[in-house]
């Protein structure tokens, strides 16, 4: 089965909202990188207890089918599932369907509804639950504005005992992703902000806003060999990540995700360190729309004038990874290596090419950055050193997050902004789609014509090899066309007292609590 | 008296009606939207345009703040756009932790600078007098997250007098208390500087006026002259620098709040901002100009009280 | 007369001081202060760093002399706005009173009871993004306390029987106001000041730290000590010595007022 698209949940910098203040890792902390690792000891784990996981930033809703945040959906995995999951590898795993088809013509997608499942209120789960869910996601409940966006591909859905026939007005391989949307008892949506109930291998207790959100082991789950080893869970909410880390220094949390280099090293003598990337791709995005960066060989030149290396050292300690292209290397799949490194740091060659574009003095430049987060700040101070070197005086602003969405991301006025751009799941369309010409993600008006029909071909074809190929190719422009100086997916801290064991990396957006005990 | 008192209770009324409408013209005026904060920011324009109708943010802004005005006389503050949960349920046990702050902050000030500011006016030049006018420039001196950061760092990691970590009131109220302390020592400590100035200033000005000279040459002594005598008048402006303190406490809390991680109004506040959360920063903005308000109106009435001088004005 | 000359002299040595600091700053920095090093991250304080560098390397040393200046200008110009906004509507509200008086004294009310930070975000808005947005936005804040000090100055002034006098002798208003009354107020706007300078250096410093401050290009004190709050624990000589530097600049030129205000006889 391929697997490409889920709900294209594309959280580009949700994570300004997201803790932390330098992400970046600790040379000699126990690492456990690259995929889907269970940090595991030889003992067997004990059940019972209870943790207290810092979370530096609020969860924007409770109803999971409009939450957005890449923090908030970390969090509520533990409470709800979709007909399917995502496992630890971004691949997907039945959950409450027991088993799934898919048509040859990817159109029509058929569940068949597991036995046993039942909610956190005791209640079995039926096919009405099932129906009134992926109705909500469909815009049931609203003006008929799909909460869920791929949703509105959606033609028909219709029961026949226990299996639920899904046909869709496109073909499309990757649906199946958008199919972990939760499945909730029919009725609760007007109560799902309040009271959520779901499947999980959690029930939800208490949630204070930016204080704490509380849950607890749920017995009936319905894959006792997957359930829950603790008995209970206390997210802590910080709005300011300092006090979140004097929190960890003051030794009242077990666990804390997303934390820095930093911060890391001043811990590691009550904490276990693992160490992850974010899964994002952070960039000196240019506004290729306006002089003189609508000139290739100025955005050349300034890709030939920074140092990507010098920057990871700086801002990841050494331990991001180098991407070079709107794609990053957790997504072995689509990930080309070589573009990581196609630019090296030339400054004669940049001076060359500048003068070429008519600019042998260099500019002035403006880099403007949402000051709500550090990593991208001391990104765009770096960055601004470098490009001193070639002539460049690139002055850094700070804006608040809603000038930043509005004049930079949604007005695309600027010249250049240094952000991050994340999506939670293991498909290239979201990251690659957006720099098509008319795109209306592609805030850096990057147009390529040849780039626009790679990436049509990509989404149109059925046959998954061709579809790999094509997003290569489209990466490769990227790059060529130097279209942003794509740097690195920053790396991921996680804290974790050292009476626990049993954390598991995923491969998108998700804090798994169930597979944590004490050692 | 009582005119001038139900004119000023009347200013006071019209003050918070316009703190209100300048709430609502700033709302109108930064960028965002927030629909940015609660749908993310790649939603369609569909998704924008669905919410926004929910929101009721498409009607004109007069009629907006209209139906925003006639709800909350009736003390209906409203919906939260991001929490989805009525302001009301959102922000009470906030008050609690901000009117908890500046109590003990307030109670602090006064502790510490009504004997500070005696001690150093009586014994004007001397060793306390040094100390005290040099510790209260200094403590003045300090940013204000500096300091509360310091005191967290010594009291809490490295004494360990304290849990380094916000203990709500339902962990039972006397450790929820005790962890205040702290907290409130770094909303005081600035104040409490100013206040003992203040006190200083205030004593060893009636020192000098004409009536305490006569008490002096009727034989009293220094200290009976400043217990008799002089305390009542000179306390005139410190009680209203009090009273505006607790104010400025109440308003300004947001940095000690961060630094703490206390969840109080002040950190609602600032996220209520950044969401573009428009109900939730008017009910902390109207309640934060209450407070202000009637501190500054407590303080007036008190000075009134305090000084028949003023009476006639 | 001796304690009070202490405080003079204290004030005044500390603050020619920072002047001098500041001036070295502008002319001369031992390294470049944004200049980015790997080698020397989280160097502490030695022979070559007297204050350390920080967590790009980057000399904090001369990375003060440099955010000093921005700081005082920054506060300088602050003390401006307010000032010279609050001393016109704080005289003519104070001279001729009234309704419009009670008017503005309401608007200043609603202003001050106004949080901070939104009104900065209003007036950023409004003005746009740029290097001095921070310091309108700050400016805008100090109105209603200067304005409030003066109309209390010239409350007490107006009745004096040499404003009387001269109103009989036809003296214009505008004149009394500036020419006649402003000199005699001038103590009390004096220690206004200093008090002022010690809450603009502060206010920039905590607008900092919530985010709304100077562009990381050219750094101020306040703006320097919010990015060293990440590396605490790293480079706490990061936090220290540009805290050092704020805490010296308040201290001397609040040790001058509390001077000029015993000197004066002024009581706060």
């Amino acid at each position: 089965m391929p697997k490409h698209m889920k709900r294209a949940l594309l959280l580009l910098v949700a994570f300004a909202m997201l803790p932390t203040l330098l992400y970046g890792c600790t040379e000699g902390a126990e690492t456990s990188s690259g995929d889907p690792t269970t940090a595991q000891s030889g003992e067997l784990p004990k059940n019972g207890n209870s943790v207290t996981v810092g979370i530096a930033n609020d969860l924007d809703s409770l109803d999971p089918h409009t939450a957005t945040s890449a923090g908030t959906t970390e969090v509520l995995f533990n409470l709800f599932e979709g007909l399917v999951k995502a496992s630890p590898n971004g691949e997907i795993i039945p959950a409450v369907a027991s088993d799934y088809t898919v048509s040859d013509d990817a159109l029509t997608y058929t569940f068949t509804l597991r036995e046993g499942v039942t909610f956190h209120n005791g209640a079995p789960v039926t096919m009405e639950d099932v129906l009134y869910s992926l109705e909500r996601c469909r815009g049931s409940e609203n003006d008929g504005t799909p909460l869920v966006t791929v949703f509105g591909n959606i033609s028909n859905l219709k029961a026949e005992g226990n299996q639920l026939i899904l046909t869709l007005n496109q073909p499309s391989l990757e649906f199946i992703y958008s199919m972990t949307a939760a499945i909730i008892p029919a009725g609760s949506g007007q109560t799902i902000t309040s009271n959520p109930v779901g499947t999980g291998p959690f029930q939800f207790v208490s949630y204070a806003p930016q204080d704490n959100m509380v849950m607890k082991k749920y017995d009936g789950y319905w894959n006792q060999e997957k359930a829950a080893h603790l008995d209970q869970v206390t997210f802590r909410i910080f709005t300011d990540a300092n006090a979140l880390v004097l929190s960890l220094q003051g030794g009242t949390l077990d666990l804390a995700i997303h934390q820095s280099s930093s911060t890391a090293s001043t811990l590691e003598n009550n904490f276990t360190i693992h160490q992850d990337t974010m899964k994002l791709v952070q960039a000196l995005y240019i506004n290729n729309a306006v002089k003189p960066f609508d000139d290739l060989r100025v955005r050349q030149a300034m890709y030939y004038a920074i140092n990507v290396p010098e920057i990871i050292d700086f801002v990841s300690d050494g331990s991001g990874r180098a991407t070079g292209t709107s794609m990053y290397p957790a997504r072995e799949k689509y990930f080309v290596e070589e573009l990581a490194t196609a630019y090296q740091q030339d400054i004669d060659k940049a001076k060359e090419l500048l003068a070429d574009a008519g600019y042998p003095n260099g500019f002035e430049m403006t880099i403007t950055v949402p000051s709500n987060y550090t990593p991208h700040v001391r990104t765009s101070e770096i960055i601004a050193q470098q490009l001193q070197e070639v002539g460049i005086t690139a002055k850094v602003e700070l804006v608040e997050w809603g000038s930043w969405v509005k004049d930079i991301y949604r007005g695309r006025d600027f010249e250049g902004t240094v952000c991050a751009i994340a999506a939670e799941d293991m498909t290239a369309q979201e990251m690659l789609e957006r720099y098509v010409t008319d795109h209306r993600k592609n805030f850096i008006s990057f147009s390529n014509q040849e780039y626009d029909q790679v990436v049509n071909t990509a989404l149109t074809t059925l046959d998954e090899k061709e579809q790999v190929a094509q997003y290569k190719r489209a990466q490769e422009i990227l790059n060529e066309q130097a279209a942003s100086l794509w740097i690195q997916d920053l790396c991921d801290l996680v804290v974790m007292s050292r009476n626990l064991d049993g954390f598991t990396f995923y491969s998108t957006y998700v804090l798994d609590m169930s597979t944590i005990y004490y050692k | 008296m009582a005119k001038s008192v139900l004119k000023r209770a009347l200013l006071l009324v019209v003050t918070l009606l316009l703190i209100t409408v300048l709430a609502f013209i700033a709302f109108q005026i930064i960028p965002g939207d927030p629909t940015d904060s609660i749908l993310g920011l790649e939603a369609n324009e569909a998704q924008i345009t669905s919410l926004r109708a929910q929101l009721g943010l498409d009607l004109p802004p007069w009629q907006r703040y209209w139906s925003w005005l006639s709800a909350f006389v009736t003390g209906d503050f409203g919906h939260s756009y991001s929490y989805s949960m009525p302001v009301t349920e959102l922000l009470a046990s906030r008050v609690g932790v901000t009117f908890t702050l500046a109590t003990m902050a307030f109670v602090l000030i006064v502790v510490i600078s009504i004997p500070l500011g005696i001690l150093s006016a009586r014994y004007e030049g001397g060793i306390v007098d040094r100390a005290a006018t040099t510790l209260t420039q200094l403590s003045m001196s300090i940013p204000n997250f500096i300091l509360g950061i310091g005191l967290y760092y010594v009291f809490s990691l490295l004494l360990r007098w304290f849990r380094p970590e916000y203990v709500p009131p339902s962990q039972g109220l006397g450790a929820h208390l005790w962890y205040m302390i702290v907290p409130a020592l770094a909303a005081a400590l600035p104040k409490s500087a100013m206040a003992t100035k203040l006190l200083r200033g205030s004593i060893l000005g009636e020192m000098g006026q004409d009536y305490i000279r006569t008490a002096y040459s009727k034989g009293n002594s220094k200290s009976s002259a400043l217990w008799h005598h002089v305390l009542r008048n000179a306390m005139i402006p410190v009680v209203t620098f009090l009273a505006m303190a607790l104010a400025d406490i109440a308003a300004a809390s947001i940095v000690v709040e961060r630094v703490f991680g206390l969840p109080g109004l002040g950190q609602m506040l600032i996220t209520s901002i950044n969401n573009r959360d428009y109900p939730v920063v008017q009910a902390i903005v109207v309640l934060v100009a209450v407070i202000v308000v009637s501190c500054n109106f407590l303080a007036d009435l008190l000075y009134r009280a305090m000084d028949p001088r003023i009476e006639g004005r | 007369m001796k304690k009070r000359n202490w405080y003079l002299t204290v004030g005044g040595f500390l603050t020619l001081t920072m002047v001098a600091y500041i001036l070295v700053g502008v002319f001369w920095t031992p390294y470049n202060p944004s200049a980015i090093n790997g080698a020397d991250r989280y160097a502490p304080p030695s022979f070559l760093h007297p204050f350390g560098c920080d967590h790009l390397g980057r000399d904090i040393f001369s990375r003060t002399l440099e955010g000093a200046s921005s700081t005082l200008t920054i506060a300088v110009a602050v003390l401006a706005v307010g000032f010279i906004f609050g001393l016109i509507i704080g005289a003519l509200c104070g001279y001729y009173g009234g309704s419009a008086d009670a008017l503005i004294m309401r608007l200043c009310d609603t202003v001050t009871a106004f949080p901070s930070i939104l009104l900065a975000l209003v007036v950023i808005a409004i003005i746009g993004r740029g290097k001095y947005n921070i310091i309108a936005a700050l400016g805008v804040l100090f109105i209603p306390s200067f304005s409030r000090l003066v109309r209390g100055e010239f409350l007490k002034q107006r009745d004096r029987d040499y404003v009387k006098s001269a109103k009989l002798m036809g003296v214009s208003n505008l004149r009394i106001i500036f020419i006649h009354i402003l000199p005699n107020t001038w103590p009390v706007l004096l220690s206004g000041l200093t008090i002022g300078f010690n809450n603009a250096v502060l206010s920039e410093a905590s607008m900092s730290y919530l985010g709304i401050g100077v562009s990381p290009s050219e750094p101020s004190l306040g703006y320097m000590l919010s990015d060293a709050q990440s590396v605490l624990f790293n480079a706490p000589w990061y936090t220290a010595f540009p805290a050092l530097v704020v805490i010296l600049l308040i201290l001397g030129v609040g040790l001058i007022g509390e001077g000029i205000r015993s000197q004066m006889g002024v009581a706060s």
